[in-house]
């Protein structure tokens, strides 16, 4: 069973390491539509106006000055300070992805493979990065694909570096289902900001993601 | 026994050494500046025996001067930067340094034991020079500062033998993941208060049971958002006498064993009154609280953004003694309406918006307000975030509590007018400075015309600090306030239409002020140049991010930003190129 991972950087000439170092907050707190101000640590200046996700306009200084924008955020309105909007930015990212059952760190999500007959759950929170999360759908999915391995049968699905090899450049891709309801590719956002906003999983046949998106399969071919 | 004479009634027959000791009562810094004016040898007695000094402004005086003038200091309090720097509107570098500030203690004999600061900026260096320089220090309380590291705060663990408090308060602080709990050496016992609930990073668990553990006079425990459940409840066994308690992460699952043991542990620190944390929170663990709940003072859930509006008044029915309350707006109008039914004894409320930038999300109105107000009548301080204010509400507020001394309105929309009547709010906070004739502190927002100003020089007579955005008409509105606040210290002003005539009119007035504070106004370069020849008292600072320099910049362009003080020592030196000290 091989995944194709589009993750970017790591050792080695393949699909090796992923961006698990950074928090990715950044990336979270523009999509709560925080004005960029000055010297604010982690926040981004969105100078193209419009935040995609909120539909407001970001990081504007009021060019008239008497008459703010009715819409618009203006540089350091509300007076809410900059420590408190951060650890509620962060509290909410944590909110979001908290279980029914109430606020336990596990985070399972359900695991769809195309072909399989049922489906799978994992904790993601079992992992810390996305190479680790592969290697377990991996062997999770493996014995449904055993059949199309042909002659190098079960043994090889033990030894790890033909399952790093098969890794590379397979078939199927990895996508996901984020909090707004988006098929998304696995491996583009940093792991931490990916475990908050993944909803389930889904491994497609690489033919059919190219309905999800095109680029998606060049991807992966290019990876390989 | 001696009024019946003749001779001229002379203190000064009193040895040093009794009128020292009468000074010791007095502790009011505005008491004991009286007091040093009465005479030359009271000067010299107040200045020698003067331990506590608070400096409003860092920048006010020198720490050479500081320390000439009170030789005996023991108790520090300074402040830094511009309130406005809060909210972004003060650059990085501008200033508010403490190194100078150590340095100079450090090297004089200063017995420095106890620091506080606000908005300063605190490096690393300077926490190590303070933990080196000074052998009693015993407390260090950091408010809104930024520039350390967990490094700094290794060094006063490590350095500062008879340490009793280290209060970390909404600090940026950049955690290198070290393990500087476990600089405080085992010899260390004497903590009173720790507070580290604004650090980011991992705890060695371990080196905080132990120091809890080893810590008999702790009395405030304020755990950060890495510091799990179970640790919590082990933590509340080795300290029950615990009287202020923030938690960390207050999430678990009620069946479990941990859960159960907590419970029993918070049943024995029967000493909590004050409690805070729920960085992040399991709503179903609330109920555990609530034995404990019915001695609270102080509650603080504004950062406890997992709880819905019904498990907070769950929690708040309980608390029939609060006497102060931080909550988020989740609340709701409703949720108010539990709090002024169980909460008597409310004296101040703060209602933090939720999500600050979704004004969609309606959560608390004006209705809320009115009736915390009816059902609250020690009510005398407030902070309130809404989506909406009328000017119906702010009037029946006023009639219902008349001991506001501080009273901050903040409408999210910034110039929303009354949406029932569609009129600016004016009547509704001219009701308020009528009403509230002890009123210090006083925050604007909403449509507002000259006309509120006109009531607040009119009737805020006590006003001491004035906050206004997006509000006015013109010049007059500005003097209304300059001439009828008597008492005024701070007067901060973003994107108002006041202008020179309203900021030269009555230049002296400054020197009886802490700051001024014009942002986005319509002050122009050439007037702040006038009034800094003018006023040699006052410090006028321009602070200019574009790239423009001073010379290129017309005398009848308008300012970014002002930022006046009266200071003693003229320029500082300390000040960045975007800065231009006038």
């Amino acid at each position: 069973m091989e995944i194709g991972l589009n993750t970017k950087g790591g050792g080695g000439d393949h699909v090796g390491g992923c961006e698990e170092e950074k928090m990715g907050f950044e990336e979270t707190e523009l999509r709560l539509g925080l004005p960029g101000g000055g010297g604010d640590g982690g926040e981004v200046q969105d100078t193209s106006g419009i935040d995609p996700d909120e539909g407001k306009l970001t990081g504007l200084a009021a060019t008239d000055p008497a008459k703010p924008p009715a819409k618009a955020q203006v540089v350091g309105w509300p007076p809410v300070r900059s420590f408190r909007k951060n650890m509620l930015a962060i509290t909410a990212t944590q909110k979001s992805s908290s279980d029914e059952s109430g606020g336990e760190k596990a985070a399972f999500v359900k695991v769809s493979m195309d072909g399989a007959p049922y489906l799978r759950k994992v904790d993601l929170r079992m992992y810390t990065s996305y190479q680790q999360l592969c290697v377990a759908l991996a062997k999770m999915f493996s014995s449904f694909t055993i059949g199309s391995c042909g002659s190098q049968g079960m043994m090889d699905f033990m030894n790890e570096s033909k399952l790093m090899d098969l890794l590379n450049g397979s078939d199927y891709v990895p996508t996901y289902e984020d909090k707004d309801g988006d098929w998304m590719l696995v491996g583009d956002v940093p792991w931490e900001v990916f475990v908050e906003s993944c909803k389930r999983l889904g491994i497609m046949k690489g033919t059919e993601a190219i309905g999800l998106a095109p680029k998606v399969v060049e991807k992966c071919k290019k990876r390989s | 026994m001696f009024w019946g004479s003749r001779k001229t009634i002379n203190m000064n027959y009193f040895p040093d050494e009794v009128l020292e000791h009468v000074f010791d009562f007095i502790t009011s810094h505005k008491d004991r500046n009286s007091v040093s004016l009465v005479c030359k040898s009271w000067y010299k007695i107040e200045k020698y025996s003067r331990q506590r000094v608070f400096l409003g402004n860092c920048y006010s005086i020198s720490p050479e001067r500081l320390i000439a003038r009170f030789p005996g200091l023991k108790s520090l309090t300074l402040k830094g930067k511009p309130h406005f720097a809060d909210f972004n509107l003060v650059p990085d570098d501008w200033g508010g340094f403490l190194y100078p500030w150590i340095k100079a203690m450090g090297k004089s004999r200063i017995g420095l034991e106890e620091l506080k600061l606000k908005r300063m900026v605190v490096s690393d260096e300077s926490l190590e020079l303070l933990s080196k320089s000074f052998p009693n220090f015993k407390s260090l309380v950091l408010v809104s500062c930024e520039g350390f590291t967990t490094d700094g705060l290794a060094a006063i663990a490590a350095n500062c033998r008879f340490l009793r408090e280290l209060d970390l308060q909404e600090n940026e602080v950049e955690d290198h993941r070290g393990h500087w709990l476990s600089c405080f050496p085992e010899s260390c016992t004497s903590l009173v208060s720790l507070n580290f609930a604004c650090l980011k990073g991992e705890i060695n668990l371990a080196s905080l049971e132990r120091l809890v553990t080893r810590s008999p006079n702790l009395k405030s425990l304020r755990l950060n958002r890495a510091v799990p459940f179970d640790t919590l409840q082990r933590l509340l066994i080795r300290a029950p006498q615990l009287v202020d308690l923030g938690t960390g992460s207050y999430v678990n699952d009620p069946s479990s064993e941990a859960y159960k043991k907590f419970k029993a542990a918070i049943q024995s620190c029967n000493s909590i009154r004050s409690l805070s944390g729920f960085l992040e929170v399991a709503p179903r663990c609330m109920s555990a609280i609530y034995p404990i709940c019915e001695n609270l003072t102080f509650l603080n859930l504004s950062y406890a953004a997992g709880l819905q509006s019904n498990e907070l008044t769950k929690l708040i029915q309980h608390c029939r003694k609060l006497q102060r309350l931080w909550i988020l707006d989740c609340i709701g109008d409703k949720g108010l309406g539990v709090v002024a039914s169980a909460c008597k004894e409310l004296q101040e409320l703060r209602v933090f918006p939720s999500d600050p930038f979704d004004a969609g999300n309606a959560a608390v109105t004006e209705e809320g307000l009115v009736l915390v107000s009816a059902g609250c009548p020690k009510l005398n301080s407030l902070l309130y975030f809404c989506q909406r204010m009328t000017n119906a509400a702010l009037i029946t507020v006023a009639k219902n509590c008349t001991n506001f001394i501080r009273f901050r309105l903040c409408i999210l929309d910034p110039i929303k007018p009354d949406p029932v009547t569609n009129q600016p709010l004016d009547e509704g906070f001219g009701a308020i400075v009528r009403s509230c004739k002890g009123l210090k502190r006083l925050s604007l927002s909403g449509l507002l015309t000259d006309q509120v100003f006109y009531y607040i020089g009119m009737y805020a007579k006590k006003l001491e600090m004035l906050s206004i955005a997006f509000a006015g008409d013109s010049d007059k509105g500005m003097l209304y306030v300059l001439n009828g606040c008597k008492k005024l210290r701070k007067l901060e002003i973003r994107d108002c239409p006041f202008g020179d005539a309203a900021l030269l009119e009555d230049m002296g007035k400054y020197e009886t002020m802490r700051s001024l504070w014009m942002s986005t106004c319509e002050v122009t370069l050439g007037a702040c140049k006038m009034l800094a020849k003018k006023m040699p008292n006052l410090n006028i600072e321009i602070i200019n991010e574009n790239e423009q320099t001073e010379s290129n910049l017309d005398d009848n362009q308008k300012v970014d930003k002002m930022y006046l003080y009266r200071t003693l020592v003229g320029h500082r030196e300390d000040a960045p190129e975007f800065v231009w000290l006038l």
